[in-house]
């Protein structure tokens, strides 16, 4: 009875406090510093139409960068944890049979869906997308073909060795840009190009595409230690 | 109907969000409802910070032929505002992390105790 008080009254707090934030709110009316900024110089200096890409990628790609980190730490520290004794390691369960109609389902949607997803994190510069959402529709393929065969292993190895190209060549094209642009993460190494193509915008299609497929790797490196840690007894 | 704005009524939502996140972790016992609650409150947070970036009768920051038949030619007045969305976007990305650890977490609990019951997890209790 008490425990149901305090959470009324905590959530009561939570109203009061949203709705004077609600009637002190005032919609914006223009873009204000440093949106104003990207807004007006963003498609002159990067090149890319999509602002938010420029934003995430080229003025703010450190965060980026840190971002990749903290997925790869998530992916680590999975590992860590979810791992195996030798004896479970070996162990084998065979799952029974899927429905028929998810594993030709899953036949006829898993490529497309791997187009899908490189399209997006291809064409992150100009349409709504990008690395993180590309390698997310990417696992969701994986999480698919688990699905329609739960016997299926993957293949830890491609995985690995994916992640490791894609993450030490977005760190390659962040010195690169020490080098030849102006400091580390500069997206001006390749020549802007024509304002709109695929091959546009400097580096930004190139570290998306390794952004793209190191998330999907590292998210199919998540689902694979979950699928595995059913072994343990 | 006319003189509704879409920037209140998307802070509504992110505060219904939000309160029906919070009244999920207090008061659910199983660690799977746990986790929902938990994604349901970095929902409606992430709303927020979006529709704090929301500028009435705007189009997305994408400079394409929507943005350049706009308001006198102008991206400036005529997309919303792109810092918000971007960070939403790294804020998405953290919280997969998070609750793909949490997840994790509750696997090894349910080996240990065979429960999900947050209640029985009481060892540290005294």
């Amino acid at each position: 009875m008490i425990k149901n008080f305090l959470i009324g009254l905590v959530l009561a707090s939570f109203v009061f406090m949203f709705y004077n934030l609600y009637i002190t709110y005032e919609p914006k009316t223009e873009l204000s510093g440093i949106a104003a900024h990207y807004a007006e110089k963003g498609g002159a200096e990067v090149g890319a139409a999509n602002l938010v890409t420029a934003v995430v990628v080229a003025y703010r790609g450190f965060d980026t960068l840190g971002e990749v980190t903290i997925l790869f730490l998530t992916a680590s520290i999975i590992g860590f944890f979810l791992k195996l004794s030798k004896k479970d390691e070996e162990r084998v369960i065979v799952h029974h049979g899927t429905s028929e109609l998810l594993i030709t389902a899953s036949q006829i949607l898993i490529p497309i869906i791997f187009l899908f997803g490189v399209y997006v994190f291809m064409n992150g510069h100009l349409t709504p997308g990008g690395g993180f959402q590309g390698g997310a529709i990417i696992a969701s393929g994986v999480v698919l073909s688990i699905m329609a065969n739960p016997n299926r292993e993957i293949n830890h190895h491609a995985i690995l060795w994916i992640e490791s190209i894609s993450g030490i060549s977005f760190i390659i094209i962040g010195v690169l840009g020490i080098a030849i642009a102006g400091g580390f993460l500069d997206m001006r190494i390749f020549g802007l190009g024509k304002f709109g193509d695929l091959f546009s915008a400097g580096a930004i299609p190139v570290i998306y595409s390794f952004i793209g497929l190191k998330v999907g790797a590292e998210i199919s490196n998540i689902l694979n230690k979950y699928q595995k840690s059913q072994k343990e007894s | 109907m006319e003189n509704l704005d879409l920037g209140k009524v998307s802070l509504i939502i992110s505060f219904a969000l939000v309160i029906i996140g919070f009244w999920g972790l207090l008061s659910q016992k199983n660690i799977i409802k746990i986790i929902v609650s938990f994604t349901i409150l970095e929902t409606g947070v992430n709303i927020l910070i979006v529709s704090l970036g929301y500028i009435k009768g705007r189009t997305a920051p994408i400079i394409d032929a929507s943005v350049e038949q706009g308001a006198n030619h102008n991206v400036l007045n005529s997309i919303v505002d792109p810092v918000p969305q971007a960070l939403v976007l790294t804020a998405i990305v953290i919280g997969f992390g998070v609750t793909a650890l949490l997840l994790a977490y509750a696997m090894k609990l349910f080996r240990a105790k065979r429960t999900l019951e947050i209640n029985k997890f009481n060892d540290l209790k005294w």
